[in-house]
């Protein structure tokens, strides 16, 4: 405990000397803040210095070992560092699929070299990875997936196709699942790699999406030469890999909606006051009200969920079934919030950019619509419900599912 | 703000289980049922959990309690409810020794808690009338000045417990007219008292329940139980306990409903087929999952603040509450679903189940109940 408190204090004192005066109370999520990459131009020059200062410490990777860029630290103090971090307002100093997904598996499986090449990368932001998983025609069943990869040599040449890829296009890496073995049962000739976005044959095309955004695209590989050391794990074992990876996967995507969720009540009710023209006291419209009620009630609730799943590891118990409703119900969550948001606003919703909508009008809008793909991606719910069902709950494997 | 068990609270849940489980199965709600038992529950079993300490747990040391907290109560009440344990644990210990323990004076507590404790004094809370509703301070029973002491007369309506209670703790007005906050007089008529009457109510949950009947009920001044006037503040503070305290109570009985279920889809073959296969009731009961952990992390959050953060309390037992009422009732309606035919049958526990969830969701405040509530401390 002792230690904790000196930790605590010693970090407090180094942010408040230290951290850049203009990026605090900038925060805005665990996972909202600068992600890096070759690609990424015009960067602040105080995000690159906040950067410099905390992967110089190991913070960008804090429980990782420091031999890797991490620091070494105990969960307990990368929280206490968290705090600490929310506490004056700042944002993360590099975020991305390296810290979230890649570099974890690569901790669990990556050989020695991989780890010593690609971990201090991704702590300093320098490398942006993303996800090839999804195919055309392998989604909820990933393992059916076709994107071939060929010995030859000491290399493997991919051919094939991966669609839905996040932020393939500003990415420097992709960690892609290929079959190796197109007679194994499905699950059994996958094979996990590790792909340079800048080998030949590799292109990148955005695909738009309903929020008018386009943070994905689909990414096509055309006789793609991949070096055998950049194999994860075992060839025709990659399907291993995958699912430590998803299981990253998804938790951090509860843990991300945990930490957004903290002020929607209060940004509800100031634009229910102002689209209903209402000042202090009560709620005139009863129904809104409750609304504005169970959404704040679902979001306590949820996140005195992750807080109790979170003492719960911390006490030294395994990850208990807590963890794997935080997908589904975080998602849902997050969801029925922007849809009462642009409920709330009524009319006013209807905007998509430009004169006569507000601000925060105009991102409810666009939020409602992005928040639409929490339930499909990392898994949609209906294959999580599948997952809690049978890993947690033990119900037998529908037949009829033909799974 | 500590959400899991330490190793004692642990070690008292697994107890409480162990006991309820050997000896308040729920065979013995429903024997207590068909053979329209007198008490409505056993009196031996009261004496014998009051040995154990559960009774006098959040009395202090000098009353024959043991000083623990709300979070412990709760454990307890956890493990009744997943047995639908019928002891007057509410009636008692929640409302009956909490309202002695905030307003009594030493001589009252004095007279009471330690018989209490001992389990050998029953105490119910004669408050809400016929038409009360969730409304605490929406009294009509009249307490006029006598000499030194009071008359009361009125009616009381759904008292928990007040067949049998030794004490009942009754709320008048001594001003104002049926919903005024200011007014309302808290006071101690012991059984027996002339002028009061008790008949026994009969409820779909088959739990203990009468009307007290008040006509110029005489008591002295020392049956003043704290203010005169003040009683309906005193009575919205033991009501927000008894929500966090029956949320408990709802999470144990949700839980063993819940497992009964999932329980029956492994076994219930159709088809050729456990139904539990069938993904339609996959995803179903994979969502009362969902429902039961989130209820479960408010209910710890709630008891946990009773004890150690009087601040958020009000929003926690809101949250409480508000949610084990609808989890009990979307549980217990699944569970009968599930089950088909035979879910509607009396000969299985699950009848029972959904009973007790109506009541309880109904009872301290229904989800709406509390929801407004947690609007009106969110100032909006
Ligand atoms: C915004 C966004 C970002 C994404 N980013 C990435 C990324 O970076 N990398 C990547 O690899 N992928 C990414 N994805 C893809 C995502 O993982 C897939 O969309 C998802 O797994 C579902 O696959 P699908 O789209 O092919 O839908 P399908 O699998 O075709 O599903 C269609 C519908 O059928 C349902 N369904 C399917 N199977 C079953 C079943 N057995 N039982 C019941 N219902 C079933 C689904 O739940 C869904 O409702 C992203 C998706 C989105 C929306």
């Amino acid at each position: 405990m002792a230690l904790d408190e000196a930790f605590g204090d010693e970090v407090r004192r180094w942010l408040e000397e230290h951290a850049p005066r203009s990026l605090r109370g900038t925060r805005r999520g665990r996972f909202d803040g600068f992600w890096g990459g070759r690609k990424a131009t015009g960067v602040d020059p105080d995000v690159l210095r906040w950067r410099d200062m905390m992967a110089e410490r190991g913070f960008t990777a804090p429980t990782w070992p420091r031999q890797y860029g991490g620091a070494g630290l105990s969960a307990a103090d990368a929280r206490t560092l968290d705090q600490e971090l929310a506490r004056l307002g700042l944002p993360p100093a590099v975020v991305g699929f390296g810290l979230t997904m890649i570099g974890p598996t690569l901790l669990d499986y990556g050989t020695e070299a991989q780890k010593r090449r690609h971990l201090p990368a991704i702590c300093r932001g320098e490398i942006r990875w993303c996800q090839g998983y999804s195919e055309p025609q392998a989604g909820s069943d990933l393992a059916s997936l076709r994107t071939r990869a060929v010995p030859d040599g000491d290399a493997f040449v991919v051919d094939g196709q991966k669609v839905w890829t996040s932020y393939a296009d500003l990415s420097d890496w992709i960690f892609c699942l290929v079959r190796t073995d197109p007679a194994a049962k499905k699950q059994q000739g996958i094979t996990f790699l590790l792909i340079d976005m800048e080998t030949p044959g590799v292109t990148a095309r955005r695909i738009a999406l309903i929020s008018g955004a386009s943070p994905f695209c689909e990414v096509f590989l055309e006789g793609v030469r991949v070096p055998r050391a950049q194999v994860v794990g075992e060839v025709n074992g990659g399907w291993t890999v995958a699912k430590a990876l998803l299981g990253y996967e998804r938790s951090m995507i509860g843990e991300a909606i945990g930490g957004q969720l903290a002020t929607s009540e209060a940004q509800l009710v100031s634009g229910a006051r102002r689209h209903l023209g209402a000042a202090a006291g009560p709620l005139p419209d009863p129904s809104l009200r409750d609304a504005i009620v169970r959404n704040a009630m679902d979001e306590r609730a949820f996140a005195l969920t992750i807080e109790r799943a979170r003492q719960g590891v911390q006490s030294g118990r395994a990850p208990g079934p807590e963890s794997s409703i935080m997908k589904v119900a975080g998602s849902e969550l997050k969801q029925r919030r922007w849809e009462l948001a642009v409920r709330i606003a009524g009319p006013a919703g209807l905007g998509w950019e430009g004169p006569g909508f507000a601000a925060d009008d105009l991102e409810a809008t666009r939020e409602w619509l992005r928040s639409r793909a929490n339930t499909i991606e990392g898994g949609t719910s209906e294959i999580q419900l599948d997952i809690l069902a049978r890993r947690v709950l033990g119900l037998p494997s529908g037949k009829e599912a033909g799974r | 703000m500590k959400l899991i068990l330490d190793e004692e609270q642990a070690a008292l849940l697994k107890t409480a289980r162990q006991f309820m489980d050997e000896r308040s199965p729920v065979s013995r709600v429903r024997e207590l049922r068909d053979s329209a038992d007198a008490t409505g529950f056993s009196r031996a079993l009261w004496k014998r959990m009051a040995e154990l300490g559960w009774v006098g747990l959040n009395l202090p040391e000098a009353y024959g309690g043991s000083e623990l907290g709300l979070f412990e109560l709760c454990l307890i009440l956890e493990a009744g409810g997943r047995n639908l344990c019928p002891e007057p644990f509410l009636s008692t210990v929640v409302l009956g020794a909490g309202a002695l323990m905030a307003a009594g004076t030493d001589a009252q507590k004095a007279a009471w808690l330690p018989r209490v404790a001992e389990g050998d004094a029953i105490v119910a809370l004669a408050s809400d009338e016929a038409n009360s509703r969730y409304d605490v301070c929406a009294i009509e029973a009249r307490a006029e000045l006598d000499g030194d002491g009071y008359r009361l007369s009125g009616e009381k309506s759904q008292v928990l417990d007040g067949h049998v209670a030794d004490l009942l703790i009754v709320s008048a007005r001594t001003a104002g007219g049926r919903s005024d906050r200011e007014g309302v007089t808290l006071f101690l008529v012991e059984a027996g008292t002339p002028g009061l009457s008790v008949t026994r109510q009969s409820r779909v949950d088959g739990r203990n329940a009468a009307i007290v009947t008040l006509e110029s009920v005489e008591v002295g001044p020392g049956a003043l139980l704290g203010a005169p006037g003040a009683g309906c503040a005193l009575l919205e503070t033991l009501r927000q306990r008894a929500a966090a305290a029956v949320s408990a109570e709802m999470l144990g009985l949700a839980s063993a409903a819940y497992e009964q279920t999932l329980a029956y889809l492994k076994e219930r073959v159709q088809f050729g087929v456990p139904i539990g296969s069938f993904q339609a009731l996959q995803h179903r009961a994979a969502r009362l999952f969902i429902e039961l952990e989130l209820a479960r992390s408010s209910v710890l959050a709630a008891a946990r603040a009773a004890d150690d953060d009087p601040a958020a309390f009000p929003e926690l037992a809101a949250l409480a509450k508000a949610r084990a009422s609808e989890l009990v009732i979307h549980v217990t309606n699944e569970a009968v679903q599930m089950h088909g035919g035979i879910g509607m049958t009396d000969e299985l526990d699950i009848g029972f189940y959904m009973k007790r969830a109506r009541a309880t969701a109904v009872a301290f405040g229904d989800a709406s109940f509390w929801r407004t509530r947690w609007a009106d401390l969110r100032g909006y």
